[in-house]
């Protein structure tokens, strides 16, 4: 069943009793954050705690020699210092994800014998104060012999190029081809082949406002370490951590509870906690770090820069698009912190939205001085659906086809879902050509050529867009194993626990992170419809704990997916508490447990509300007042782990279930320029979602509108830029300018509800947003630069500059592009 | 030999109590507020004064307290968004409003937006959602993309017409 509501904001209601799930109820985080009262990692404090400052690489490349701490041991109120020597001693190389060539990579928590990029962390310095660690630091002498740099991945693979790594034997990562269907046949049945040299995804990422940090502490009685931290990924950072230091995970306690923000971009905290780890244990004292915008900026979780080389795109001469084939080049930055992932993860996407059958792609990572890249927001996806939109919209120009039209020839149609794309994957529900059809309704796509023309009599190019994209959403991680076949990480999992504690209190924990996504109040929202109370009664525990029992390997928020995994979570678990709360009934009643109904928070027979327990009763008779039982009651504290149902991809053919749901957004725009300057302005917009079943729509369109936010900077504002000497010319957010208020175009959103058929709730995981900002907004510069010039868009990222320049020197853009007949 | 001076004595009246520390001289506000008087839901999100997130209300204007050394504000009346709720806990019609228009989302700026809002409330209590996005272009925020912000300060705006 679909289910459409058009440009209908959605409002906060009070909750109707039974049915919170698919209501907007007031979030239960909202009342701590507004009073200043949340708990985030750096107001976390222990006594006599010492905070860490990192001593940083000048250099993008280079050989290091002595390290002299002493000037800054000497100064009063420093506790210590932590060098790389230290580091290689006391840790081995974090485990590497890469098959060979890039699993020779040595990566560790310090910089050992080399620097590979400007703000790699060389030397740790603990001081009394955060003011004292940081003018110690600056008293570490470090030598450092510079080597040649090498910024441009594209130049990555030439004889003279600076080797990173030597264990590598050369700087390429990963590469492996891809290839489904049949080209060959493919592109002998095209009446057109359009072919685009390069193709350039920039380099940025979603700079959460709250930057990395941690509180460590060791007991050294137990020899266990307590890491309060904002990584969102714990999951994976005690298995990156526990070999690394040597001991097992049960050492490591991960504890997180307000996070400012992640995007993916606090995934990758590792070396820095490693390094928390060592000096708690070393200087026996409580370990605060907390990292400055600059560091930042410089060393944490950039997003994959891609090119694509040499696309070739079959197509028929009435639009069908047969297939393409192209060559990829990831820059990973200079080390392989979550690296080489992203050469399979495009893959979750392979065909976009599109009915391609044919698809060829040589993927090619090559290592460079800059700084590691890592998850962000649309990871690996956004870079692909971008190619796919970009392709969409290049070949309509060239070969004259309508942009919608086109597109709607080309969808999948709903009436073919669950869809089966070329490398297996399963397209589980939507409807793309509706979704677009709202989207077009909402930016006034009918009156498109009367703001044209109304836009040309002031002086102006206005131009029309659209991004269509998917959100694939809960990982199977059995597609590491395609780019590593000896890996051993396969399906996905979440973990939720449920119970009635002794006054009635319902209690849920679970293994996930939020970072603003509200997971305490959609977690209640499904406790409480399935053990018959109302939301305020269930108490949703902030964060994740290792000590509670509700964590496994994959738990964490990241990669769309806690409405599948987290929620299925919480599901499962109170399914087995309302079982078991009825059974317990039912002993005291003396009656079936299909008699008893849950509801209004009593236990009662039904058709007789006269006999009925309270949930305190329920509570307190198994934890408090149990003799007299024949037989054991049951425990009232249920776990369950969400699994999906996955098998490991076939790594000969590279087909398979990459991941279990997608959720589709489509944006458009109207963007108009001044022919003048190439400064431009988004005048119209509007982002439609489809993920399933909403649980509450408002938070659900919270994230439609931070997605779009994200986009729209990437496309315009936001880039990390380097010289050819490796340094960050954006560091700060003075030159790393973010969307502020006044940036805002006016927002249309819209939603579809294709609910999953293979999801426990109908959900599908989203917040992504497959990056579709960036893709409307670059098919709405190359329609509004048609008339003046007529370029085609290269690159993601198109400030002022970049529009100005394609005004003067439109040709070389169209030069880009080949179009033959076959 | 004596050493050069180094820190100093300042009283400083925070959220209607009043302090009086020994601070370095080269201790910025927003630490004195977090790390030595633990109010800590005045955030840091840049080290450069343009996030916002450690806005704070001194004398009656909203001042980024990171722009600002703690010696600064020696003898002058500082409020934080500890202080915005009333005696009894209850919420300002701003802090209501963010919550029903979803304003937040992992709350990191929500401190520094609400004090900035504050003080634009003070002195146009009936804002245009123009003159919310020029009283906001201090403040980023990276979640919420900023639509239910302007919509929350004006509404808060109408409600307390």
């Amino acid at each position: 069943m679909t289910t459409v509501e058009t440009g209908k904001k959605t409002k906060v209601a009070p909750l109707e009793k039974g049915t919170a799930k698919g209501q907007s109820v007031p979030r239960k985080e909202d009342r701590r954050l507004v009073e200043g009262q949340g708990t985030f990692v750096d107001d976390i404090k222990r006594h006599g705690m010492g905070y860490l400052h990192f001593v940083r690489s000048p250099y993008a490349h280079a050989k290091l020699g002595s390290i002299d701490v002493s000037a800054a041991l000497e100064l009063r109120g420093v506790y210590g210092t932590l060098t790389g020597d230290e580091v290689a001693i006391l840790t081995d190389p974090f485990f590497q994800i890469a098959a060979p060539p890039g699993a020779a990579v040595k990566d560790y928590a310090l910089a050992v014998g080399k620097v590979r990029y400007i703000g790699e962390p060389v030397v740790a310095v603990v001081a009394e104060t955060r003011e004292l660690a940081r003018d110690a630091a600056e008293l570490v002498e470090v030598d450092y012999e510079p080597l040649p740099v090498l910024v441009d991945a594209r130049k990555g693979q030439d004889a003279d190029a600076p080797i990173l790594h030597e264990e590598c034997d050369g700087n390429v990562s990963y590469s492996g081809v891809w290839e489904w269907g049949d080209l060959d046949a493919a592109f002998a049945e095209a009446d057109h082949v359009v072919t685009i040299k390069e193709l350039h995804f920039d380099r940025f990422n979603s700079t959460p406002l709250e930057c990395d940090g941690a509180l460590v502490e060791f007991n050294r009685g137990t020899g266990q370490w307590t890491i309060h931290t904002n990584n969102q990924f714990p999951g994976f950072a005690a298995i990156m951590m526990g070999p690394a230091m040597r001991v097992g995970l049960d050492k490591l306690r991960i504890v997180t509870q307000d996070i400012g923000g992640g995007f993916g971009n606090k995934i990758t905290s590792h070396p820095q906690l490693v390094v928390c780890c060592l000096l708690a244990r070393k200087l026996k004292r409580a370990i605060q770090w907390t990292e400055w915008r600059t560091d930042f900026h410089q060393s944490m979780s950039h997003g994959n820069e891609r090119w694509f080389h040499d696309t070739e795109v079959a197509v028929k001469a009435d639009g069908t698009l047969l297939g393409f084939r192209t060559k990829a080049l990831d820059d990973a930055g200079s080390y392989l912190r979550y690296e080489p992932l992203g050469g399979v993860i495009w893959a979750q996407v392979a065909p976009g939205l599109y009915r391609w059958k044919n698809i060829r792609l040589e993927f090619t990572q090559v290592m460079t001085n800059k700084a590691p890249v890592s998850p962000n927001r649309g990871y690996s996806r956004m870079q692909h659906l971008w190619l796919t939109e970009r392709i969409i919209d290049i070949v309509a120009h060239e070969l004259g086809f309508d942009p919608v039209e086109i597109r709607k020839k080309n969808y999948v149609q709903p009436e073919e879902m669950p869809y089966e794309t070329p490398n297996g994957c399963v397209y589980d529900s939507g409807d793309y050509p509706r979704t677009l059809d709202i989207a077009l309704d909402l930016v006034g796509y009918s009156t498109l050529e009367e703001r044209r023309a109304e836009a040309a009599s002031r002086g102006k190019l206005l131009g029309f867009g659209i991004g269509s994209t998917l959100d694939s959403g809960t990982n199977n991680f059995g597609q590491s194993q395609l780019i590593n076949p000896d890996l051993q990480f396969s399906g996905n999992n979440e973990v939720a626990t449920v119970k009635l504690d002794i006054f009635g209190e319902v209690v849920v924990t679970l293994g996930t992170t939020p970072q603003g996504q509200g997971h305490e109040t959609t977690a209640s929202q499904v406790v409480a419809d399935i053990i018959g109370c109302d939301t305020d009664t269930v108490h949703v525990r902030v964060g994740h704990d290792s000590y509670w029992n509700s964590h496994a390997g994959f738990s964490g928020t990241y990669a769309s997916q806690f409405a599948v995994t987290g929620l299925g979570a919480v599901k499962g678990a109170s399914d087995m508490l309302a079982v078991e709360m009825k059974k317990l009934a039912s002993m005291v009643f003396q009656c079936s447990p299909d008699d008893i109904e849950l509801a209004d928070s009593f236990a009662r027979i039904k058709g007789n509300p006269e006999a009925a327990l309270p949930f305190m009763a329920l509570g307190a008779i198994v934890n408090a007042n149990n003799a007299g039982f024949p037989e054991d009651p049951p425990t009232l504290n249920c776990r369950y782990v969400y699994r999906p149902p996955f098998d490991v991809p076939d790594k000969e053919t590279k087909k398979g279930k990459l991941t279990l749901t997608y959720a589709t957004q489509i944006h458009a725009c109207i963007v108009e320029i001044d022919p003048e300057t190439g400064v431009y302005e988004i005048v119209a917009y509007a982002a439609v979602d489809d993920c399933g079943t909403r649980i509450n729509p408002q938070i659900v369109e919270g994230q439609v509108m931070g997605a779009t936010a994200h986009a729209i900077g990437a496309a315009m504002w936001e880039t990390f830029a380097y010289d050819e000497d490796g340094n960050l010319l954006t560091p700060n957010f003075y030159d790393y300018h973010v969307p502020h208020a006044m940036d805002m175009p006016p927002l249309k959103t819209g939603s579809v509800e294709s609910p999953s058929p293979f999801t426990s709730l109908g959900t599908k995981g989203m917040g992504e947003g497959g990056g579709g900002g960036i893709h409307c907004v670059c098919a709405a510069l190359q329609d509004a630069l048609r008339a003046s010039g007529n370029a085609i868009v290269y690159d993601s990222h198109n400030p002022y500059h970049r529009v100005w320049e394609m005004l003067q020197d439109s040709e070389s853009t169209r030069a880009n592009v080949e179009v033959s007949a076959t | 030999m004596s050493e050069p001076t180094t820190s100093r004595t300042v009283t400083v009246t925070i959220n209607g109590t009043m302090y009086e520390r020994e601070v370095a001289a080269s201790k910025l506000l927003v630490h004195f507020i977090r790390d030595d008087l633990d109010l800590t839901g005045t955030h840091v999100g840049c080290d450069t004064g343009n996030c916002g997130a450690c806005t704070v209300n001194v004398g009656g204007q909203a001042v980024k307290s990171c722009m600002m050394l703690a010696v600064q504000a020696d003898g002058l009346e500082v409020t934080t968004v500890e202080g915005l709720a009333g005696d009894e806990g209850e919420l300002t019609p701003l802090q209501r409003s963010f919550g029903e228009q979803h304003a937040l989302q992992c709350g990191y700026c929500t401190p520094g937006m609400l004090m900035s809002a504050t003080a634009l409330l003070e002195h146009t209590p009936h804002p245009t959602e123009d003159e919310v996005k020029v009283a906001l272009q201090g403040n980023i925020c990276r979640c919420t993309g900023y639509w239910n912000i302007v919509e929350a300060v004006v509404a808060a705006g109408k409600a307390g017409a």
